[in-house]
């Protein structure tokens, strides 16, 4: 099982190289592996119908008590089946829908890495697992619907997809991590098993409520809805695959799979089936006011995944099975209007309803299957589509307030009618009309989809005892947790729900009938949509943005000063945190410890540093500091650090040499900053230097006392020297005296190369390299554009040399 | 002593933080060198303060006396200056290589890469 999940991963890899070799025929071959998986998940079919169920299991992070693990059963199954069964016809359409595509390969690629996902996440029996393959749907079909990125309408869309449900992501392993914390294992095996227990666990209903945003998220349910719509950027090959099968089912699937933990909660029944019946409603109604054949499908399907949502939450044997075949059925039909709408779309060269009709005459394979997936959709026996909607009303009359749920089913219903009729009749019945393209039949690979799913659809109705019962039975058994045997008919004799379907189909014709009434006046209402959850998207990405641009602002300013007062305030703060409550001063204040030469000592200091602040003359300045330097190295004599207070004598000497040579020639400084400049500046330096003075007065040696035993005691023995700090510097910590002189020899290197860069561009000579990078750079830039002369004029003495270049010279008259 | 040597640490670092937020390299510069010094004797003191006992083991002995400064701060110490002459060295060669550049001591004026 586990080799079945990867291969589609190792596939994925090669699936460019293929495409390069075998061109044409790639499509058909990358399909084998697909057709393969599904034979394989079909061989499963009798044994898992008769209760049977499969695990897989490989250690992975044992001590963490996480495993790869995979189960096998009904629900897995079903999905198993369409990702694979879709996934041969999509790959094939594929080849022929984008042939001569430079890209093919990488969209094969693509497909197969979803595919596999998908499979993965259907499969997984850990919720870490099914996370991972979660956030990898989601990031494959991010690469999917932004397969043409060279359009920024489908790098909008991708990026809208995967915020929406990378969003819902986050929420979703919140709600796993502590669904997993409240039954003490990640594995769904087994936490399906204590669903009593764990139903009254504190934890379970915040789990469950993040996860609803998972799933909600995934599966386009109100207000998530509008990344659905928008991915149909995508290629159609892409937007069947994704939308009709797998993507947007995945969290239908999440639901079905917790069920029989949640089902019959309070918050489940109200939340699903609220939220569920809104979407369906809306889904409906959004889908009518389309006229995009893909628009249309795409609202149908958040319809679609409204009412398999409403399904779950209403819960039971009843409304279960409905669910499990309204979504087989679903699948069937919306799969083949897909590959049926990109046929058209690829035929004649436009997706607009109002635009086509009379196609039947160039394409009667295409018809064909679009009106029997038309007619499924709408619900018409002797189609698959009419038993789940038969098995719809049922669940619907026998849920609680069923009135309500009924009527809510029932007009979602009629207006899907219409919109079957708007995609699978409208474009192939009467006169026809011009097209962009001249409309003529598709190839087989394009119709190969289509006519497929048409097939199944009706065989599937005619006689459902041929696997279909026992598929559906086996998957409502895993949802429901306990043994459900459906036996499908299409003939139920005179029941309520036949009324029903009668006056759905009734209603459907009309509404179809006055489409043009309605959608002229919703279009006077049409204002309320640009104020939906997308506005709210948009919204909220502008002002991310804004949020983005306003702290990088104030972070990155450009200016020197404020990164170094950012860096100043958080170290202050930070050390200044630390040092809370880490005891207080050790030593007394004792004055009389003190020497008077000492106090003179630090009394000059201090008026040196005040000097140096407030001098003017920089001459002035550079002999404070010296003065600073001579006595720190005068603190280090008395202290007992003969070599540090030479070393500091001659360093010191040199510091002041360096100084005057480099400044004194240059003239002063004239900027003054704003006086409140100033004091925040005084303010945050005098916090810095108070914190720095308790850190010395809490750092005593009686605090923290000494670690340098080791080498005191080793220093003659083991170091032979007697001085112990030269025998430190270059015995025990010889390497970091080495780093110490690879640092010295970096600094000389650079400061040589400053100076000599300096020495080579005041020659005038020619070479480019001698110039600083960003005057070259804006020198080049001016000379491009027809004033560069001017500008050149006025350029700094640095960039003067480049008026012998050719180019300038070529500009001059 | 060492509350005084305290005193001026933080007097130190007060001034250095001061001189490198003002708009002149040079008082940068300048307040990169009073950071060095700043640092420097905040080892020293916190390492402990002993009048006129260096950590030089006597000769014929095999230890230390047993009042002497800790000679681990002081190698630390000595490695700092001499690094911080180094980075001195090499910020004031940027420093004249900047102004002869883009003639100015301002670091406002240096943004141009940034732009």
């Amino acid at each position: 099982m586990t080799v079945a999940i990867l291969s589609g991963f190792v596939l994925a890899l090669l699936a460019p190289t293929l495409q390069r070799v075998a061109d044409r025929r790639a499509g058909w071959a990358l399909a084998l592996l697909p057709l393969i998986l599904s034979l394989y998940f079909a061989t499963f079919l009798k044994a898992i119908g008769s209760g049977e169920v499969f695990h897989a299991r490989h250690e992975w992070v044992p001590s963490l008590g996480i495993h790869l693990s995979f189960t096998l059963d009904g629900l897995s199954l079903l999905f198993a089946l369409l990702i694979n069964g879709m996934g041969v016809l999509v790959l094939v359409y594929a080849g022929g829908y984008m042939a001569g595509h430079p890209e093919l390969g990488r969209l094969y690629a693509f497909l197969l890495m979803f595919m596999a996902s998908m499979l993965g996440l259907v499969l997984a029996d850990s919720l870490l697992v099914l996370f991972v393959f979660w956030e990898l749907t989601s990031f494959s079909s991010y690469l999917l619907i932004g397969f043409d990125h060279d359009r920024a309408d489908a790098r909008a869309a991708a990026l809208r997809a995967l915020l929406v449900t990378g969003g819902g992501g986050l929420a979703l392993m919140a709600g796993l991590l502590l669904l997993g914390q409240a039954g003490g294992s990640l594995e769904l095996s087994s936490l399906t098993t204590q669903a009593d227990t764990l139903r009254e666990h504190p934890l379970a209903t915040p789990a469950l409520l993040l996860i609803l945003v998972g799933a909600f998220t995934k599966s386009a349910q109100f207000p998530f809805h509008f990344w659905l719509p928008s991915a149909m950027e995508a290629p159609t090959p892409i937007s069947a695959y994704l939308h009709s099968a797998t993507m947007v089912k995945a969290g239908v699937y999440l639901l079905s799979r917790l069920s029989p933990v949640f089902a019959g909660s309070d918050v489940w029944i109200g939340t699903l089936t609220v939220v569920g019946g809104l979407t369906m409603l809306m889904g409906g109604w959004l889908a009518l006011l389309q006229s995009d054949l893909k628009r249309i499908l795409a609202y149908s399907t958040v319809s679609a995944l409204g009412t398999l949502t409403m399904f779950l939450g209403i819960g039971g044997p009843l409304a279960v099975q409905a669910a499990m075949a309204f979504l087989l059925g679903h699948a069937l039909y919306k799969g083949a209007l897909f590959l049926v709408a990109g046929a058209v779309d690829h035929e004649t060269g436009t997706r607009d309803v109002d635009r086509l009709s009379g196609l039947r005459r160039a394409m009667p394979f295409t018809a064909l299957a679009a009106g029997i997936s038309a007619l499924s959709m709408a619900g018409l026996p002797p189609l698959f589509g009419f038993i789940a909607k038969e098995l719809s009303y049922e669940a619907t009359l026998g849920a609680a307030w069923s009135t309500c749920v009924t009527t809510a089913a029932v007009v979602t219903n009629i207006l899907l009618v219409a919109a079957a009729g708007v995609v699978g009749l409208r474009p192939f019945l009467g006169q026809t009309l011009p097209t962009p393209k001249p409309a003529h039949e598709a190839p087989l690979s394009l119709l190969l989809g289509p006519l497929t799913l048409s097939v199944v659809s009706i065989a599937s109705g005619l006689i459902p005892a041929m696997g279909v019962n026992e598929l559906l039975s086996a998957a409502s058994t895993s949802v429901l947790g306990q043994p459900a045997d459906i036996d499908l008919a299409l003939w139920h004799g005179v029941t309520p729900a036949l009324g029903l379907s009668a006056i759905t189909l009734l209603g459907g014709v009309g509404v179809f009938a006055s489409r043009g009434l309605v959608r002229k006046s919703a279009s006077c209402c049409g204002r309320v949509s640009s104020w939906g959850p997308a506005g709210w998207y948009e919204l909220a990405l502008r002002r991310m943005n804004g949020l983005a641009v306003g702290q990088t602002q104030l972070l990155q300013s450009g200016y020197l000063r404020y990164y170094l007062m950012m860096t100043v305030a958080a170290t202050v703060g930070l050390t200044g945190y630390a040092l809370l409550g880490r005891g207080t001063p050790a030593t007394a204040w004792n004055w009389f410890d003190v020497k008077f030469y000492e106090v003179g000592l630090v009394a000059l200091m201090l008026l040196a540093t005040l000097g140096a602040l407030l001098l003017k003359s920089r001459l002035a300045a550079v002999a404070s500091l010296g003065v600073v330097g001579y006595c720190v190295s005068l603190v280090f004599v008395l202290y007992g650090a003969p070599d540090l207070a030479m070393t500091q004598f001659l360093v010191e000497t040199l510091t002041v040499i360096l100084f005057v040579l480099v400044f004194y020639h240059l003239p002063e400084s004239r900027i003054v900053s704003e006086t409140s400049a100033r004091w925040r500046d005084a303010v945050l330096a005098l916090v810095t230097g108070v914190l720095m003075t308790a850190l010395v007065l809490v750092g005593t040696p009686e605090n923290y006392p000494p670690i340098s035993e080791y080498f005191v005691e080793h220093s003659v023995t083991r170091g032979h020297g007697r001085n112990i700090v030269n025998v430190i510097l270059v015995d025990f910590r010889g390497l970091d005296t080495l780093g110490e002189i690879t640092v010295l020899s970096v600094a000389a290197v650079g400061v040589h190369a400053l100076l000599k860069l300096r020495r080579r561009s005041d020659s005038g000579s020619e070479t480019s390299v001698a110039g600083p990078a960003p005057v070259e750079a804006a020198g080049m830039l001016t000379q491009k554009t027809p004033m560069g002369e001017l500008h050149q004029e006025d350029r700094d003495a640095g960039d003067d040399r480049r008026g012998s270049s050719p180019i300038r010279e070529g500009d001059k008259p | 002593m060492s509350t005084l040597l305290a005193i001026v640490v933080g007097c130190l670092y007060a001034a250095g933080v001061y001189m490198m937020l003002r708009r002149s390299l040079f008082k940068l510069i300048l307040g990169l060198v009073f950071l060095s010094h700043g640092a420097n004797l905040l080892i020293f003191t916190v390492g402990g303060l002993t009048r006129g006992r260096p950590p030089v083991v006597p000769p014929g002995a095999t230890g230390l006396a047993v009042p002497s400064a800790d000679p681990l701060p002081q190698a630390l110490i000595l490695t700092a200056i001499v690094i911080g002459f180094a980075v001195l060295a090499f910020s004031l060669a940027l420093f004249h290589r900047g102004y002869q550049t883009f003639g100015s001591d301002d670091p406002d004026d240096l943004k141009v890469s940034d732009q």
